[in-house]
This record gives C-alpha cells, structure tokens and sequence, in this order.
C-alpha cells in the first residue's frame, strides 16, 4: 500500500525531519508510528498526503511514485486517503451530516447515493442520532468520531490518522482504537500516528518509532523489496 | 477496492453534479451576500456608483451629440443685407441663389418680420418701442443642401456670397458646430479613461472584498483541500459571489442613472420649451441597461478571478 524508500525531507531552513526512512505497509495491514514529538511522525503522514514533499527517495501509494505528482493530481491522490487529525478539522458552521457530506460531494457523487453513504457512515462510529447537530455541540470523542466517518465515507484504501486519540482520556481513546480495528478487519490498510505507548503496546500490531527522523525501531522494514 | 468508488461515477451523473454545485454555489453565495446586508451592501454601493460614473458621462456625450446632430439639420447661412439694399434687389439675389441648385432653401426675412421676431423671442422686444426706426437689417437665410455641400465646403461658399455688393455681413452656424464637436470628442477621450480607471477601481474593490472573504475562511479552504477538492470546486464560490457583487451593483448603477435622468427629463424639457426645441433627454435604452448590468457582471467575475487565482495558492493545508 504505502512504501518509502530511504525518504530524505530537510525543510527550508535546514532542519531534517527526516533522514532515510524505508518500509513498507502492505495492503490491509494496520501499524502505529510512534516517537516524541518533533521526530519526524507528521512530516511522514504529510508526506503520504501530499502536503509535503520529499527532498530525496521515493514515496510509492499503490504502485505509483508519488513524488513526482503533479499538483492538479494532488486532490485526486488525497481521495484515496482518508485522514484523521487530533483536532479533528471539522467545518465548524456545517452540521454533522454536511461534514460527512463533504468528500462525497467533493468527489461528484450523485446526490442520491449521498444520504445513504452519509448515514453508513455515521452509523458505523455511532452518531446517526447526531447527524443534525452542529460539531460545537458534540463531545471531544463524538467530534473524532465525526472526523473519522469524514474519512471512511468515500471508502478509502488507506486511512491515516494523526495523533487521533491525543485529547481523549483512555476509555474513549480504546473506542476509537477499536474502531479503526474495524476498519481495518474489512480491509482498510491504516497507519496511525500516536505517542501513547500503553493502548499500542496492547494492541497487536506492528510499530515504526522515529527517533530524530530515523528510525529506531521498524517492524516493517523486512517487507521493503529494492 | 482502491479506485473502485471514482469509476461508479458516471459521465452523467457527473454532469448533472457540476450543475448542481453551478445551482448551489450560486445561491448559497447569494445568501451569504444577503445574510450579512450591511457589509456586502457597503461594497456593492461603492461598486455601483463607480459603475454608474461612467454610465453618467456616457449619456451626458450621448444627449450632446444628439443635440449637435439636431443643429447640423438647421445648419444655416444668415446673409445681413446692407442697409442701402432695396426690397427689389433682395428679391434677385434670392432668385440668383435659388437657380444655383445647392441650396434646400432660400428665405427673405423683411425688416419688419425681423423685428417681430425679434420681439417675439428676444425678450427685449419692449425696449424696442422706444426706437423710432427699425434698426433691423434684411436678412436671407440660406439652408444649404446637405446632400450637395459638405460641412468643409461651407466656409468658401460663405465667402463667396459675402462677395455680393448688397451682402453687409453674414453669419454661419456650422463653425461652431465644429468646434462643439471637437470639444466633444475631447472630452469623450476623457470620459472613457475615466471610465476605464473605475473599471480598475471596480476589479481592485472586488478582488480586495473576495481576498477577505477567501482570509477568512482560510481554514475551511484547508479542510476542503485536505479531503481532495480541486482548484475549481473551491474557486467556483468565491467566483459566483464577485458575480453577484458585480450584477447587484450593476442594478443599482442602472436605478440610480434612471433616476438622475427623470429627475434632470423635466428640467431639460422646459428648458427646451424655452428654446422652442422638442429636444427631448435620451436616458438608458433596455440594451443599454443590460449592456451596464452585463459590464459589472463581468467586472465583478473578472476580478475575483484575479484574486482567487492569486490566493487559493497561497492556502496549503499544514
């Protein structure tokens, strides 16, 4: 799904973010990317979602050479990814169903699939009574929650989530966790940015923790063919 | 799985998307203008008064040539006749001038209906009691033909007829005609710079009210950026609102033009009654109305494409 071949990023100004970084995340696989902050997990999200670009190596989504994108692709790339942020990046004048609504209409989706993919969706993380509410309205958790149906309502391949638990206390943040679970058990590959070492360290799945942007422990190097 | 939701998307019901967000962006762009009337009706006055500024000069050219183009057909030759000039010998010349063939017509004017012209229109016709003689001269008003003698001809001929032994003096309308037109094209020259700086003025007053809008909604963009919107999706609103800014300002302009010009009607009537003119002031046509709207239309489309273009690249998602 996600391959990254010895990926270089220096930011203007000097600072390495990161410094050759190589794995590989297979299709339908799920992993966590852990480290302090200021090593390098954003940048690498960043660099999946086309928000930056590397400096040297190759980033490959689905067997394409991402780096040498051109802008007008971006949009196109990023439908394929749906990411979760820790402050959620929620339309804060539009209800939860309009939120919901966005990708969709951004993609050209009939309008009369939408309401039933908009509701799939909501009902998948829980929130369908809320679908009318505006996000202020909600809890922290409920507001992930709707940033998370934001993510999977066009179906994505991939689902990218930075920090995605960083607000909640433990019980929601397992609730969250379980939901990507879900997600991932019907297919969906997922790679999750997150400092808390306890829920990841409970759940199975394998680790990348950056360390001044390299890696210091890779449980998806080996997968990675040059 | 990967691609599998993108290809489910017909050509048609991608088609029948693009109008529905045309339709949508349209009117939630509208209602966003009419949502907060006092700061979108500030911009959209001072966009219809620049509008209306050159709507203004353009008919106060328009009723100045109108009017030139009244006198050209009246245009005449007034031939003062000497004093000594008997009746008898203004009869020949009258008949001379008529054989020549250029002219629509040839006209004797006695001293007495002189005068009672004079009286009739001059205001000061009372004073004149006061005088024991006529002091009016004969006068032959000579109309020449259009057709046959252009307006660069006229002043030879004129010269010409001064020649006559019996001609005092004569006096032609057409110089200064000239000169009123030339005057005109001056300051039609001026009117469409004028015109053309609040065009820049409207683009700059547009692009600047957009550039807030897209500012604040900076965050928005991001999102919408981030969940994979092209360029065009997130332009298309900002566009329709400079549209709207423009067309409501276009309205105005035209209201308020329509109203100067009934306000001014019924003073240039009387004052045309006064010169016995049926001279009447031409306002907007319906053409030209639309014509006016269509302009700020453009303008306002125009310039929020140049700032839309120049700061949606400028927001990337952090």
């Amino acid at each position: 799904m996600i391959e990254f071949h010895q990926v270089f990023k220096r930011y203007e100004g000097g600072h390495e973010a990161l410094k050759g970084v190589s794995f590989a995340l297979k299709n339908g696989e799920m992993a966590f990317l852990t480290g302090h902050s200021g090593a390098g997990k954003s940048t690498l999200l960043k660099l999946i979602a086309l928000m930056e670009r590397p400096t040297r190596g190759q980033v490959i989504l689905d067997g394409q050479n991402i780096s040498q994108a051109k802008d007008r692709q971006i949009p196109f790339h990023r439908r394929k990814i749906g990411m979760i942020f820790q402050d959620h990046r929620l339309l804060y004048d539009r209800s939860v169903y309009d939120n919901v609504a966005l990708p969709l209409v951004i993609a050209g989706v009939a309008d009369r699939d939408i309401p039933k993919r908009v509701r799939a969706a909501l009902d998948k993380v829980g929130l369908l009574t809320k679908e009318k509410q505006l996000p202020i309205q909600l809890s922290g958790g409920e507001q992930q929650r709707v940033g998370i149906a934001r993510a999977v309502v066009n179906k994505p391949p991939l689902l990218l989530a930075d920090e995605p638990t960083g607000n909640l206390d433990p019980e929601l943040s397992a609730e969250i966790m379980s939901l990507f679970e879900q997600f991932n058990q019907v297919g969906v590959s997922v790679l999750i940015a997150s400092h808390d070492l306890g829920l990841i360290a409970r759940l199975k799945h394998p680790v990348i923790t950056l360390k001044d942007g390299q890696t210091i422990r890779n449980d998806l190097i080996e997968e990675v063919h040059s | 799985m990967a691609g599998a939701t993108a290809h489910k998307v017909s050509f048609l019901d991608r088609f029948k998307m693009a109008l529905f967000l045309h339709k949508k962006n349209s009117t939630d762009s509208l209602l966003s203008i009419l949502k907060q009337p006092t700061n979108s009706l500030l911009t959209i006055m001072v966009l219809a008064i620049a509008l209306a500024l050159p709507g203004i000069f353009y008919i106060m050219t328009n009723n100045a040539k109108a009017l030139s183009s009244n006198w050209e057909s009246t245009m005449a030759i007034s031939l003062y006749l000497e004093e000594s000039a008997g009746q008898q010998q203004a009869q020949e010349l009258v008949g001379q001038l008529l054989a020549q063939d250029k002219f629509q017509s040839v006209s004797l004017t006695s001293k007495e209906q002189a005068l009672e012209e004079f009286k009739k229109y001059s205001g000061i016709g009372d004073s004149l009691e006061m005088l024991t003689e006529n002091p009016l001269p004969m006068v032959i008003n000579v109309v020449p033909d259009e057709a046959k003698v252009a307006l660069s001809e006229l002043q030879p001929l004129v010269e010409s007829l001064e020649k006559n032994p019996i001609v005092d003096s004569s006096s032609l309308d057409a110089e200064w005609i000239n000169r009123y037109q030339e005057i005109l094209k001056i300051s039609e020259k001026i009117g469409s710079f004028i015109s053309l700086l609040l065009a820049i003025g409207v683009l700059l007053i547009v692009g600047n009210t957009i550039r807030l809008a897209i500012l604040n909604r900076r965050e928005e963009i991001q999102v919408i950026k981030l969940v994979g919107a092209t360029d065009a999706f997130i332009r298309r609103p900002f566009l329709y609102t400079g549209l709207w800014y423009g067309l409501m300002a276009g309205v105005i302009a035209a209201l308020m033009i329509s109203i100067l010009s009934n306000l001014v009607a019924s003073s240039t009537g009387r004052l045309a009654e006064l010169y016995q003119s049926q001279y009447q002031l031409l306002g907007l046509s319906l053409s030209q109305t639309f014509t006016l709207v269509g302009i700020g239309a453009l303008l306002g489309l125009f310039g929020s494409w140049i700032s839309v273009r120049k700061h949606l690249k400028e927001i990337q998602p952090t």
